[in-house]
């Protein structure tokens, strides 16, 4: 079988529609908003801040934690069970983990930054989309960072490589989904995970789509940023 | 992205020019002819914005000036604290900043207090004081005195929360943008370089105050906006103001001098 023509029409390479707004929650130390296609990250910064339980404190070096939440509604009809579960928990790992390398927290022992992301609206690449739009509510939350994070889906579908899955596409049978976060000017990657199974060759492939794809994140998240200091 | 290749020669040129915004990661130089300062580092023969902030080159120097953030202790620091502990030898102070400072007896008041003298008869819980941090480790414990020209407790008035970055703006150049609001609206203001701004006066002009407060962070990033703000408190208060006024008595002074100035001086 060969994917000729994409689900929803878009071009092999091409990316689904994508807006983002920074300053969304006047309460939150940084905060942004980041929609692609169907899918639409909400993230708060708070921090630094104290750190309790006080055990978590670490005096060497300030900590990140990432809570990423799925709203009840937020599926393809069935519900989401609210509150953490196994899925959430690993991502927010995962996020963590993207985020980490960019940043310098040694400059806040024993606190903590506090990254809460929801998403009120979910068509796959839940993940990418919750990783951009922390990066940016972390840039807006003025800490220091080395790079920005832009992430996105690319994957295998049928025999084509494609980038930036939507549901359809993500659950198809004969496929793959690769979650890929890339800091945008140095090219490393911060995270790479694998759903689904593809050839080496595949595999490259579906890296350079998706450094290639997040060039074009980096401009949306640039241009969202310098909007909101922009002089009026 | 905004790499330039000239036939494999290096270039020196500045991407992001003076005054712009610049996001973490973007290229605001390339060669080696200029130093990153605060805010920006080197990558190979490149200067790399390392936060999101407006880009400032002063001669060889590239630093960035930061527009968000929270508020770190800073020594010498004039900062506006809410008490929320007592302590066996002093008490606890809230400091809208990710580590909150300790006041020792000894640096409280010039007041001799009794051994086992129950603390709460000078200050409470809840009460407001503007202190100074005298001491700032590299764990983060904050000290801070209220010994000092101008540091005292704090009756009455509000307390308006502003973004520390937006502080020097609010105080203007030698104090004389809020020098300006404290005659137009005959009120007391204290400003914290926490970001904490206490004010105390009329309700009806302390409500005037706590507006023109707010539009100077708003606008903080604007030129012109000493003449721009002399003009709307002449129309909100009537009171005639004069943006070259001398600034008020060294009592309320609450100037620290502070490096970056948005936008430079009008």
């Amino acid at each position: 079988m060969t994917y000729d023509k994409r689900f929803d029409g878009r071009k092999i390479d091409e990316l689904r529609p994508m807006s983002a707004k920074v300053g969304i929650i006047p309460r939150a130390d940084g905060s942004a908003m980041f929609q692609i296609g169907k899918t639409v990250a909400l993230c708060a910064v708070y921090g630094p801040r104290d750190l309790h339980p006080k055990f978590m404190q670490n005096p060497e070096t300030g900590i990140l934690r990432v809570n990423y939440n799925m709203m009840p509604f937020s599926g393809h009809g069935e519900r989401v069970r609210p509150g953490g579960g196994r899925r959430s928990k690993e991502i927010s790992m995962v996020m963590e983990n993207a985020l980490l390398p960019v940043l310098d927290l040694k400059e806040y022992p024993n606190a903590v930054v506090d990254i809460f992301v929801e998403l009120p609206q979910t068509d796959a690449g839940t993940r990418c989309a919750a990783i951009t739009a922390a990066a940016m509510a972390l840039a807006d939350a003025g800490l220091e960072m080395k790079d920005m994070v832009c992430a996105v889906a690319a994957g295998r579908v049928e025999d084509k490589i494609v980038v930036d899955l939507n549901y359809l596409e993500d659950s198809h049978e004969d496929g793959a989904d690769v979650p890929v976060a890339v800091l945008p000017n140095s090219g490393k990657i911060t995270l790479l995970q694998m759903d689904g199974e593809v050839t080496k060759e595949q595999m490259n492939e579906i890296i350079e789509k998706a450094k290639e794809a997040c060039k074009k994140i980096y401009e949306v998240q640039k241009a969202a940023l310098k909007e909101k200091f922009a002089k009026r | 992205m905004q790499r330039r290749n000239n036939g494999g020669k290096m270039t020196e040129e500045i991407i992001t020019k003076d005054k712009e915004i610049a996001v973490p990661g973007e290229i605001i130089a390339t060669g080696m002819s200029f130093l990153p300062g605060k805010g920006a580092y080197r990558e190979s023969d490149k200067i790399v914005a390392q936060r999101l902030g407006m880009v400032s080159v002063e001669g060889k120097v590239i630093k960035l000036i930061p527009l968000s953030g929270r508020y770190l202790p800073k020594l010498k620091d004039r900062v506006i604290g809410r008490v929320i502990d007592v302590l066996m030898t002093g008490w606890r102070l809230e400091v809208n900043s990710p580590y909150s400072a300790v006041m020792t007896l000894k640096d409280a008041t010039s007041e001799f207090i009794p051994r086992g003298a129950d603390l709460t008869q000078y200050y409470r819980l809840g009460d407001y004081v503007v202190c100074q941090v005298v001491n700032v480790t590299s764990q983060k414990l904050v000290d801070v005195s209220m010994k000092g020209p101008g540091l005292r407790k704090l009756r009455g008035g509000r307390i308006v929360e502003v973004t520390p970055q937006k502080v020097p703006r609010i105080i203007g150049k030698d104090g004389s943008m809020v020098s300006m609001v404290k005659q137009a609206t005959n009120c007391n203001i204290v400003v914290g370089q926490n970001g904490l701004i206490w004010i105390d006066g009329e309700p009806e002009n302390e409500v005037i105050a706590v507006k023109s407060v707010k539009k100077i962070e708003e606008e903080a990033h604007l030129s012109g906006l000493t003449d721009r703000m002399a003009e709307w408190l002449q129309k909100e208060t009537g009171v005639k103001v004069n943006p070259a006024a001398t600034p008020p008595p060294a009592e309320e002074q609450t100037t620290t001098e502070h490096p970056h100035h948005f936008g430079g001086s009008q």
